[in-house]
C-alpha cells in the first residue's frame, strides 16, 4: 500500500469534520437533514458499542438503552440543573464525557455478573438492568419522574455528533485490534480455551462492558441534547431492540457493519415515513430475510480495509506463496 | 532430576463421584510422561485440575515448587503450563494467525488505556506479536495458512495448530490430551516423530494422555496408569507393560498389552 492510501482515511476524516462544522452555516442542508445526519451518527455510536459486547464478545445484551439512559440523564442534569449558564463549548463536552463515565461505571456490575453468567442468562440480567434503570428514573422526582426532563438546551450539532462518532469508532477499533480485543473475541469462540491460553477473561469482559456502556452513555448524552426532551420511556426495551436490529443487520463483530447498520436503519426509517406505523413491519421483515440468507448480517465478522489499523510487520522474507502476511488481511 | 510438577493427595469430587482420588505423582523436568488408563479413568479431569479449569477438592499441586491449586486457568497458563484439548478447541472463527497471537498476547505488556489510544508502545508490541507468531507458524509449516480461518483447516492441521498455539505461551510444561485421537497408525507414528522434535526443540516437559499404546510406549520415558481416579501403576514402559495390575485394568483377565 502506498503513502497515498495510507493517509487517505485521515484526510477524509478531517475533511468530514470541516464539512460537518460548515454544514449548518451554508444553508445547503436544512434542519431536517441535519437531524437525520445527527441521528445516523448517534445510532452508529450505539451500534458499534453494542457490537463490542454482542458481536465481538458474542454475548447478548438487551440493556444498551439502559446505559444510554444513564448517559442522557447524567448529562442533562449537568446542563439543565447544575450549570445552566455555563458556556456551551466547555459545558457540552464535559457533560457528554460525564454521561459516558456514569454509564461506564454502571457497566462494571454487569461486567462482574458476566463472570459467572453467560448467554441467555446474561441476556436476562441485562434485561433486568434495563428495567431497573427505567423504573428507577421514573421514581426520581429530581429528574421529573415519569414525565422526564424538558427544556434541555439544543447543544448537539452535526459537528459534535460526527466528532463523537469518530472517537467511538477509533477507540473501539483500537480495542478490537489489540490484545484485549483478541481476548474478547477468544471468549466468544471458546471461553475455556481462552483461559487456558492465558486470556484473563474476567478483565477482558470488564473492559468490553465498560467501553461499551461508556459509549452508550455518550450517545445518550448526544441524544438528549438533540431531542431536547427525555423521559424514561424513551429508553425502554424498544430502544434496545432498535439498536439490536442495527447490529444484526449491519453485521456482527464489524466496524463497517455497525456504520452500515446504523445508516441503513436510520435512513430507511425516515424514508418509510409515508407508510406510517406500517414501516415498523418492513424493517423486522428485512431482518428475517437477512437472518435466513446472511445470519451474520451484511458485513458479519468482516471489515473494510480502511477501517482497520495499518500495522505492516517489519520486512521479512516472503513465504512460499510470495505473499507478505499482513495484519490488514486478518479479520478481528 | 528435579520435579517440575508434583501433585500431593490430589482429590476431586463431583457430587458423590470421586473423579480423582488421592493422586500423588510427580513429573520430572525434561521428561515425557504418559498417562494412560481405561475410558473414564479421570485422565482428562486430571488435566483440568492441573490447568485450573476445576479447583481440587483437596490436595495440592506444585509447579516449579509453588502451589498452583486454586489459581485461575489464565494465571496457570501464564506460569508456563500449556495444553491441548481432547476434542480440538481452536478459536474457529478467527484466523490461524490470531489463534497463535491470542496465546502469545500473554507475553505482551501494555495497559488497556494504551490499547484504547493505540500508543506507540502498544503498536510496537503488536508488531512484535505478529512477527513472533508468524515465525512460529512458519516453523510448523502453517505460514501459508496464516490468514485462513482456523475452523477451515484440515483435521491434521487443526491438531498441529493447537500445539503451535500452546507453544506460543512459551510453556515449560506441555499437556497433550490424546493428540493421536482420530489418527490412523501411520499418522500416529508420524506424530510420534513430530512430538519428539517439538520436545527437543522447545526443551519442554511433556505429559501426554493417549490411548495409542504403540505410540505411548515408544515416546514416553515413564508411564503412570490411572483407573477410577486412582494411580494403579507407574514406571518405565517395559515395567508397565509387564505389570499384572495394568493388564487386568485393560483386559479384565490375563493377556498382554499390544
Amino acid at each position: 500500500m502506498g503513502a497515498k492510501s495510507r493517509y487517505l482515511p485521515a484526510v477524509l476524516l478531517i475533511a468530514g469534520f470541516v464539512a460537518s462544522v460548515m454544514v449548518p452555516s451554508t444553508g445547503l442542508v436544512n434542519d431536517y437533514l441535519q437531524f437525520v445526519l445527527m441521528s445516523v451518527a448517534i445510532n452508529a455510536i450505539l451500534c458499534v458499542s453494542l457490537n463490542l459486547v454482542n458481536g465481538w464478545m458474542g454475548e447478548f445484551s438487551v440493556g444498551h438503552a439502559g446505559f444510554m439512559a444513564l448517559g442522557a440523564y447524567a448529562s442533562a442534569v449537568l446542563t439543565v440543573k447544575l450549570f445552566p449558564g455555563a458556556p456551551p463549548l466547555l459545558l457540552f463536552p464535559a457533560a457528554v464525557l460525564i454521561g459516558g463515565a456514569v454509564a461506564g461505571v454502571a457497566g462494571i456490575p454487569i461486567g462482574i455478573l458476566s463472570f459467572k453468567t453467560r448467554g441467555d442468562y446474561l441476556a436476562i440480567i441485562t434485561l433486568a438492568f434495563l428495567m431497573i434503570v427505567k423504573s428507577g428514573l421514573e421514581n426520581i422526582p429530581y429528574t421529573g419522574g415519569p414525565r422526564g426532563m424538558l427544556g434541555i438546551p439544543r447543544l448537539t450539532t452535526v459537528a459534535w455528533a460526527y466528532f463523537w462518532c469518530v472517537v467511538a469508532f477509533w477507540v473501539i477499533r483500537n480495542l478490537v485490534y489489540s490484545k484485549y480485543g483478541r481476548g474478547i473475541a477468544a471468549i466468544r469462540e471458546d471461553e475455556i480455551a481462552a483461559e487456558a491460553m492465558g486470556v484473563p477473561t474476567r478483565s477482558a469482559k470488564l473492559v468490553a462492558f465498560v467501553t461499551s456502556s461508556f459509549f452508550a452513555g455518550v450517545a445518550g448524552a448526544l441524544f438528549a441534547h438533540q431531542l431536547q426532551f427525555i423521559n424514561p420511556s424513551s429508553f425502554d426495551i424498544l430502544k434496545s431492540t432498535e439498536i439490536l436490529v442495527m447490529v444484526y443487520l449491519g453485521g456482527v463483530a464489524s466496524l463497517g457493519g455497525s456504520l452500515l447498520g446504523a445508516g441503513v436503519v436510520t435512513i430507511l426509517t425516515q424514508c418509510l415515513q409515508p407508510l406510517g406505523t406500517w414501516r415498523m413491519v418492513v424493517l423486522p421483515a428485512l431482518l428475517v430475510l437477512l437472518m435466513l440468507f446472511r445470519p451474520g448480517g451484511i458485513m458479519g465478522y468482516r471489515d473494510w480495509a480502511w477501517l482497520k489499523p495499518r500495522l505492516s510487520p517489519k520486512p521479512r522474507p516472503k513465504n512460499e506463496d510470495g505473499q507478505q502476511p499482513e495484519k490488514g488481511e486478518v479479520s478481528p | 532430576m528435579s520435579a517440575l510438577l508434583e501433585t500431593r493427595h490430589l482429590t476431586r469430587q463431583f457430587g458423590g463421584l470421586r473423579a480423582i482420588g488421592d493422586l500423588s505423582l510427580s513429573v520430572n523436568k525434561g521428561e515425557i510422561l504418559g498417562v494412560i488408563g481405561p475410558n473414564g479413568a479421570g485422565k482428562t479431569t486430571f488435566f483440568n485440575l492441573l490447568t485450573g479449569i476445576y479447583p481440587p477438592s483437596s490436595g495440592d499441586i506444585l509447579f516449579n515448587g509453588g502451589s498452583i491449586a486454586g489459581l485461575r486457568p489464565s494465571e496457570i497458563a501464564r506460569l508456563g503450563v500449556a495444553r491441548t484439548f481432547q476434542n480440538i478447541r481452536l478459536f474457529r472463527q478467527l484466523s490461524v494467525l490470531e489463534n497463535v497471537r491470542i496465546a502469545y498476547d500473554s507475553r505482551l505488556v501494555y495497559s488497556p488505556v494504551e490499547a484504547l489510544l493505540r500508543t506507540p508502545n502498544a503498536r510496537a508490541r503488536e508488531r512484535e506479536s505478529i512477527n513472533a507468531s508468524m515465525e512460529l507458524l512458519e516453523l510448523f509449516e502453517l505460514g501459508p495458512m496464516a490468514g485462513d480461518l482456523a475452523g477451515d483447516l484440515s483435521y491434521g492441521s487443526q491438531r498441529r495448530l493447537e500445539i503451535v498455539r500452546a507453544l506460543a505461551l512459551n510453556p515449560s510444561l506441555l499437556l497433550l490430551d490424546e493428540p493421536a485421537a482420530g489418527m490412523n497408525p501411520s499418522e500416529a507414528m508420524q506424530l510420534l516423530d513430530f512430538l519428539k522434535w517439538v520436545h527437543g526443540k522447545f526443551s519442554l516437559t511433556i505429559v501426554l494422555i493417549e490411548h495409542h499404546m504403540q505410540m505411548v510406549m515408544a515416546l514416553c520415558d515413564r508411564i503412570e496408569v490411572i483407573e477410577f481416579g486412582v494411580r494403579i501403576a507407574g514406571g518405565t514402559p517395559d515395567e508397565v507393560k509387564a505389570n499384572p495390575r495394568v493388564i487386568e485394568a485393560y483386559l479384565g483377565v490375563e493377556g498382554e498389552l499390544p
